[in-house]
């Protein structure tokens, strides 16, 4: 199926968008139409991102942001996951938690870190406490969806063969809203990382890629707070390709579950 | 005694257009071993008394017995097999598909994959038993499911027009293939059908149900030695006599639109 053909072909069509991307960004700002300080060009931003590696603040400023994200994520699946399929397969459950999830999901999550840091004082617990809050919503909706969207001649099928509550659940239930699944993990990482940044701005003391950003700005140090948003980029791009399209691969496209895009 | 006995059942069930009568009293027994098919025109209400059957419908009036006993629900003692290719789990491969029964049995794992490989081997798929469905063609995925019904050894095998999917030579193909399987486990059968060749080419026993609200209005036994020759004359002939049946019900068989060319050389019992 995937070919090394395939691959090389289609790695070379990932590079070409990025580079493009960056070419353009550089005709702008060597275009003389805005200011270096405000338009830094490539090289500049990239000496500010060298410099940050080597002295070793901003790989710990950005092991700080995941280290967040990661906790916030892991304990927002450790609830959404089994309520959104609960909510799914029961009623009951279902009719107890919906209008709950559906008042508190408009929220901007942004908008509890003052309550948070009240509640919690700044810090690891207001950023994680927000993250938990930003990802969760993503997370049930989709797993609620994705077992009312379970072909029910699967579960049919399943009980005829005489399996239980509980075997549906595993075998059938969490496996057969896995497309689903997969769509709301990569939509909570996203909201994760919105809202850590934002978080880190207003509720982190120091440290974090969105404290940075923020502390920058003082400064007017544009080329920093660039590099910065370059290593949120770079973060996003590296779990896209090894976490969410790998996990993709090793199921939804290997079950045929997945129609995947022409040419 | 009869391996399945059904008796007088009826359901009706409420739609926002008022009450809906779906099977209409109707009686029949079936045989241990005995391959059963129930022909009748679309939305006659087959599908629905093999879902009593099956147990996945109560009946609201009547009584149906397997060995028997009175049925209540679904149970292993009965195999099922749908029309819908889907019936498999994309996310198994052929093999743990057709283990999925034994899995919920509690048979333990070496002894589970060989039932499950000898039972793919019986319709011809043990080179795919790694294959998941979605590389699999139709006609395979119905065979995977034929054998995932038979895996864990139910005494009846149900049977939704497995076949009605496919186009016409791979079904020619899976009818001599089912022919050949239920003669290796002589498995009691109850085959839904509305393909009047398909039911005389499987069946011992042609059930004729009356269109909606269904119930079995007269039977036809098929006494052709098997494997049997679907050009023969005594084959048409019990095609022809169907049609006939089924075109008094005021039905519309599949294709033929229940046209008698000839009067039937073969009169059918009423039920």
């Amino acid at each position: 199926m995937n070919t090394l053909d395939d691959r090389t072909r289609a790695l070379r069509r990932h590079v070409t968008s990025l580079l493009l991307a960056a070419l353009t960004y550089e005709g702008l700002a060597r275009s003389g139409a805005f200011a270096p300080a405000l338009l830094p060009t490539l090289a500049t931003v990239g000496k500010a991102l060298i410099d940050g590696g080597l002295d070793g603040s901003l790989p710990g400023h950005a092991l700080a942001t995941l280290y967040r994200v990661l906790m916030g994520l892991a304990l927002a699946i450790a609830i959404a996951l089994p309520l959104g399929i609960l909510m799914g397969r029961f009623r009951p459950i279902e009719g107890f938690f919906l209008p709950l999830a559906s008042a508190l999901m408009p929220i901007p999550s942004l908008a509890w870190v003052p309550l948070f840091i009240l509640w919690f004082g700044l810090g690891n617990t207001t950023a994680i406490g927000i993250v938990c809050y930003a990802a969760i919503f993503p997370m049930l909706i989709n797993a609620w969806s994705g077992v009312r969207a379970v072909n029910p001649i699967w579960l049919r099928a399943a009980s005829a063969m005489g399996a239980t509550e509980r075997t549906l659940f595993w075998k059938v239930m969490v496996p057969g809203s896995c497309p689903f699944l997969l769509a709301g993990l990569r939509q909570a990482f996203l909201r994760a990382f919105i809202a850590v940044v934002g978080a880190e701005m207003l509720a982190a003391s120091d440290w974090g890629l969105g404290w940075i950003i923020f502390d920058a700005k003082e400064f007017l140090k544009t080329d920093v707070m660039l590099a910065a948003l370059a290593v949120i980029g770079g973060i996003g791009f590296a779990f896209e390709r090894l976490v969410f399209g790998v996990l993709e691969r090793l199921t939804v496209e290997r079950w045929g579950m997945l129609r995947l895009g022409k040419g | 005694m009869p391996h399945i006995e059904v008796r007088d059942v009826s359901l009706t069930y409420d739609t926002p257009a008022g009450r809906v009568v779906g099977v209409a009293g109707t009686s029949f027994d079936i045989e241990r071993s005995e391959f059963v098919c129930l022909v009748g025109p679309s939305g006659c209400g087959k599908s629905t008394l093999l879902n009593i059957i099956a147990g996945f419908l109560a009946p609201t009036a009547g009584e149906l017995r397997i060995a028997g006993q009175p049925v209540s629900g679904r149970g292993l003692d009965r195999g099922i097999v749908f029309q819908d290719f889907a019936q498999l789990f994309p996310w198994r491969t052929a093999l743990k598909n057709v283990a999925f029964g034994l899995e919920m049995k509690g048979i333990p794992n070496p002894e589970r994959e060989r039932i499950a490989l000898e039972q793919l081997r019986l319709v011809k798929l043990e080179k795919f038993a790694n294959a998941y469905p979605h590389h699999l063609s139709g006609g395979m995925q119905q065979r995977v499911a034929i054998a995932r019904a038979l895996a864990y050894d139910p005494a009846v095998l149900l049977m939704d027009e497995p076949f009605a999917a496919l186009d016409a030579l791979t079904r020619d193909d899976m009818q001599q293939l089912l022919a050949d399987v239920w003669q290796a486990s002589r498995k009691t059968v109850v085959y839904v059908t509305h393909n009047v060749a398909e039911a005389v080419y499987l069946a011992d026993r042609v059930l004729v149900m009356t269109p909606h609200p269904g119930s079995v209005k007269c039977e036809l036994a098929i006494a052709l030695p098997r494997p049997r020759d679907p050009l023969s004359v005594e084959f048409i002939g019990y095609q022809k006599e169907l049609l006939r049946q089924l075109s008094h019900t005021g039905g519309d068989a599949a294709g033929t639109g229940g046209e008698v060319a000839r009067p039937p050389d073969r009169t059918a019992k009423q039920a």
